[in-house]
């Protein structure tokens, strides 16, 4: 399925974009995932999926405030799209469908020491 | 500053990132940075910050190579071209005089552009344009170098024999002159030539019919497709039999295609083997001295590595290491002359070559240029005065985000648009006026609609021309600030409208030069029609003589007189207005004897004299009362200074060692060009010159009504040949064909110079009226007289048109004056033609501001201060 293209990171991006919700740029976003999910966010790899996002339309962004802290330059501030909040969604009812379709016996597995 | 990045890596940065999320990225890299700064130190910061902006060097945030924008202007240049459109429509009348000047103008670049190209072209037709050579000859005739085609018969065989690696061909061939070509019950006569059997390899000539070694045998000739045509119609013309000049049969071996008109052989429409016309001329191989006498013409084609310049000067003595002792006082040099050069620089003067229609090609392409010039200026005239309407457009603009260069493009596209009108409308004149230019041009030039070249060229040309008369509008215009052209208190100081003055100045000066000019070439005309011709051309007819003719001489003198159609007729070597025979071999008393001398000889019967009415001034004409007079000669005044004789009747000059007496002496007669003095030449009797008739029809009787008579009596007499006449004012008149073409497209430029001038004069007039309209109208108000307004608007233009009369009449005093230089016989540069030109330059200035000066100076000034 082709329908709703969003790659693992780009999902997570997307998710920390909706946490944040009015609050989401470049830094808080990075912030957000690096203490949510404990793992390093580079600024490359996070304005790539951004760009990628916006340009597939899921999500929009605007110009914020500027603070002394970015030396003149605006925050880009993200938002999700209804188009973005449904491959959201889809994402989410194939993972939820993969699950259901699981058979018990197969997740019955102890974690061994 | 202490808490900053390391520069190197954060100009890395914006360089690297796509300009769109340069913004801020680098604001979260630098939010970043100045927390770990805050939190870890500058040293922590500054590795983190380095490798945030190595990590961020990926694809999808690095620039692409070019940036993507949209290139596609169409949008923007159509606009560009809609505003130029609506700003033309909105006032109909400059775009009128722009669009028809610059049109004007352009018809007649068209026109000298075709009439350049096709004198360049000139003989481009042939194959081997740039082998084929004229064998010539320097003589030193009477103290003077001569040059001249007419070569001894035998120089084509000499070259061949002694230079003949040089050369592929050497053709012998006779003057192209009318035959009489008889089919049947058809008669007509074509012009043609007796050549060598090379000429049809030599000029590439196409063979439709028959074959390519159609000269090879005596009794043959070759005809053009067009004498085939009208001398056989449909049928097949190959091997059928045609009496030439009333005296052979020849056989019809080949047909080829018509030589074009712009080539030096367009009148070889029959050719005729070369062998004919020794048979034809017993004479000429019985000559005792083949190299003594000069009456045919040689045409070689160099080899393809033979070098012009070695040749020619390799063969230079090839006549004289043939010629007797007494012969080689001529000092004859032979040397070729390029096919490239015959038309162009045909001219030569003591030896060197000195040009010839070369000249006139470059007279007319700078007179189409400035005519052109001055239509640009129009444009440039008019758009820059009516600048501050259109700063109010460049002011927006700028405010709203032209850059300067947008401007520039706009104002070049508007007169690209209008150049582009122009050209359509001037293809249209061009076309219109091509056959009147062709016939005063002496051409047959058509337009090249379906050459891909004249199309690029026009439009390459279209595009220069708007793009040189947008360019000062354009830089002038986009150069205004906007703040202050939007303030509304923009106006231009009086400096600015010197350009414009200066421009005019240049149009009128350009014009009134050309005025002068073609007043000068008109006198200079005039002078030389007025010359005395020194014998009564009235009624005076010429026409040729054969054989036949030549028999029943008497017998049509006497009925023509008894009929009183004519009053007299004589028969003579050479017409009036020509020399056919020039002669050596002078001696008399007193001669240097180191001097070669070369007199126009002409043997003429009894009655020359008196059917010419020349003026004797001393002695007696020649009469059948005195037996001796078979030895007598007549000389000419010229003559009698050139030899030196006090007491000339009755002397004695040696002709070929035998002595003849001077038994008269006649004014000069004006017989060649009418630019140059008059040769000393000579007169004798003879009665086998067989050449021309000269008649002098009867003064008392309708010219017509005796014309007939004279028809009727030749063909009586001489039912061999058709019969044809001309007359010999027409003839004369004829010398002054080329001079009367200059002056005719000089007087045609000139005027059209004026007229385009005067075009932007007027224009320029109604924009001054109009932008002082209430200035006029207060002056009224106050007072001031229609005459005093009149005065106020025209002065203006009349000092430019007397600054530009001043350096006019300087330029052209030296300029022509120099021009005349080149004709012996001229006229002077005399002062009224200053006086007039300027009187009319001004005259026609009056009149084209006036007309708006009085519109503007009558209207009712309640209009004009409510206006707004």
């Amino acid at each position: 399925m082709k329908k709703y293209q969003l790659g693992e990171f780009e999902e997570i991006v997307i998710l920390t974009v909706g946490v944040l919700y009015k609050d989401a740029y470049g830094v808080s976003i990075k912030k957000e995932i690096e203490a949510r999910l404990s793992r390093n966010v580079s600024m490359g790899a996070l304005h790539t999926a951004l760009k990628r996002l916006e340009s597939k339309g899921y999500i929009k962004s605007f110009d914020g405030e500027v603070t002394e802290d970015r030396a003149g330059r605006p925050r880009k501030y993200f938002q999700i799209t209804a188009l973005g909040k449904k491959a959201m969604e889809y994402s989410r009812s194939t993972r939820d469908e993969l699950w259901k379709s699981i058979p018990k016996i197969a997740l019955d597995v102890k974690m061994v020491g | 500053m202490k808490n900053y990045p390391p520069k190197f890596f954060l100009r890395f940065f914006r360089w690297y990132c796509h300009p769109e999320m340069v913004g801020h990225i680098e604001g979260d890299i630098m939010e970043l940075y100045a927390e770990r700064l805050r939190n870890t130190g500058k040293r922590k910061a500054d590795v983190k910050f380095i490798i945030d902006v190595v990590l961020l060097c990926r694809p999808g945030i690095i620039r692409p190579v070019t940036i993507e924008r949209n290139v596609n202007q169409y949008a923007m240049v159509k606009s560009y071209f809609k505003v130029g459109w609506r700003n033309m429509l909105r006032n109909k009348g400059y775009s009128a005089i722009n669009i028809s000047g610059l049109a004007i103008g352009m018809a007649v670049a068209l026109l000298i552009g075709l009439w350049v190209f096709d004198e360049l072209t000139f003989d481009t037709h042939f194959k081997n344009y740039d082998r084929i050579v004229q064998v010539m000859q320097h003589q030193t005739y009477n103290g003077e170098i001569g040059t001249q085609v007419s070569n001894p018969a035998v120089m084509g065989e000499e070259i061949r024999n002694v230079y003949g690696s040089d050369f592929k061909h050497v053709l012998q061939s006779s003057w192209n002159f009318d035959h009489i070509l008889t089919y049947g019950d058809k008669i007509f006569a074509k012009p043609g030539s007796y050549f060598e059997p090379g000429v049809v390899d030599m000029l590439s000539l196409n063979i439709l019919r028959g074959t390519a070694d159609g000269l090879k045998e005596m009794n043959s000739i070759m005809l053009s497709k067009s004498v085939a045509k009208t001398l056989f119609g449909d049928e097949d013309p190959i091997n059928k039999m045609l009496r030439l000049d009333n005296a052979v049969d020849v056989k019809v071996t080949a047909v080829y295609e018509d030589i074009p008109v712009n080539t030096t052989f367009r009148d070889l429409t029959i050719i005729m083997p070369w062998t004919l016309y020794l048979s034809q001329n017993t004479w000429v191989q019985k000559m005792t001295d083949p190299w003594d006498s000069n009456f045919t013409q040689t045409f070689a084609q160099l080899n393809d590595n033979a070098d012009l310049e070695t040749v020619s000067t390799r063969i230079k003595d090839v006549k004289i290491n043939r010629q007797t002792e007494e012969e080689k006082r001529y000092k004859a040099v032979v040397f070729l002359h390029p096919m490239s050069k015959w038309h162009l620089y045909s001219d030569f003067k003591q030896g060197v070559n000195i040009g010839g229609q070369i000249d006139n090609v470059w007279l007319f392409s700078i007179t189409g240029i400035f005519v052109l010039l001055l239509a640009c200026i129009n444009f440039m005239n008019l758009s820059t005065a009516r600048s501050e309407k259109r700063s109010k457009e460049v002011g927006i603009r700028k405010s709203i985000g032209s850059v300067r260069s947008q401007l520039i493009t706009q104002f070049f596209s508007e007169s690209v648009l209008i150049a582009f009108l122009a050209f359509v409308l001037a293809i249209g004149l061009g076309f219109l006026a091509l056959p009147a230019f062709n016939s005063v041009a002496g051409k047959q030039i058509v337009i090249p609609w379906n050459t891909p070249m004249f199309w690029m060229i026009g439009i390459g040309f279209t595009l220069i021309t708007g793009i040189f008369a947008g360019l000062y509008p354009a830089l002038f215009l986009s150069s205004f600030q906007p703040v202050k052209v939007l303030k509304g208190s923009f106006k231009l100081g009086r400096m600015a409208s010197l350009p414009r003055q200066v421009l005019v100045t240049i149009q009128f000066t350009i014009s009134i030069v050309l005025i002068i000019g073609t007043i000068v070439v008109y006198k200079q005309i005039q002078y030389a029609q007025g010359r005395p011709m020194g014998y009564a051309v009235d009624g005076l007819i010429t026409t040729g003589v054969n054989s036949e003719r030549h028999k029943h001489f008497e017998a049509i003198r006497n009925e023509l007189k008894s009929s009183n159609a004519i009053v007299d007729m004589a028969e003579s070597g050479s017409p009036i207005t020509d020399v056919w025979n020039t002669n050596g071999g002078f001696d008399w008393e007193g001669k240097d004897p180191n001097l070669a001398v070369d007199f126009p000889n002409n043997g003429v019967t009894y009655e020359y004299g008196k059917t010419i009415g020349w003026q004797i001034s001393e002695g007696r004409d020649f009469s059948r009362d005195y037996a001796s007079d078979s030895s007598a000669f007549i000389l000419n005044e010229s003559a009698v200074k050139f030899i030196g004789l006090t007491d000339p009747i009755g002397k004695v000059i040696k002709w070929n060692n035998e002595n003849y007496t001077v038994i008269g002496v006649v004014k000069d007669i004006l017989v060649q060009s009418p630019y140059a003095p008059v040769r000393p030449a000579m007169w004798h009797l003879t009665d086998d010159s067989e050449n021309v008739f000269i008649i002098k029809l009867n003064p008392d009787r309708n010219a017509q009504e005796s014309m007939a008579k004279v028809e009727e009596v030749f063909k009586k007499l001489d039912t061999t040949s058709p019969f044809s006449a001309s007359f010999v004012d027409e003839d004369f008149s004829n010398k002054f064909g080329n001079e009367k073409r200059i002056g005719t497209l000089a007087a045609f430029f000139a005027g059209l110079a004026v007229f385009i001038s005067c075009l932007g004069l007027f224009g320029l007039a109604s924009f001054v009226a109009e932008q002082r309209t209430k200035e006029i109208g207060i002056r009224k108000v106050m007072g001031a007289s229609v005459q005093n307004l009149w005065q106020l608007l025209s002065k203006d233009f009349v000092i430019l048109v007397i600054i530009s009369s001043v350096v006019a009449i300087a330029f052209s005093y030296f300029f022509f004056t120099h021009w005349l230089e080149s004709y012996e016989y001229r006229t002077s540069v005399s002062w009224w033609i200053f006086a007039a030109s300027a009187a009319g330059a001004l005259v026609i200035t009056l009149i084209t501001v006036s007309f708006q000066a009085i519109k503007a100076a009558t209207n009712n000034p309640i209009k004009s201060l409510r206006s707004e």
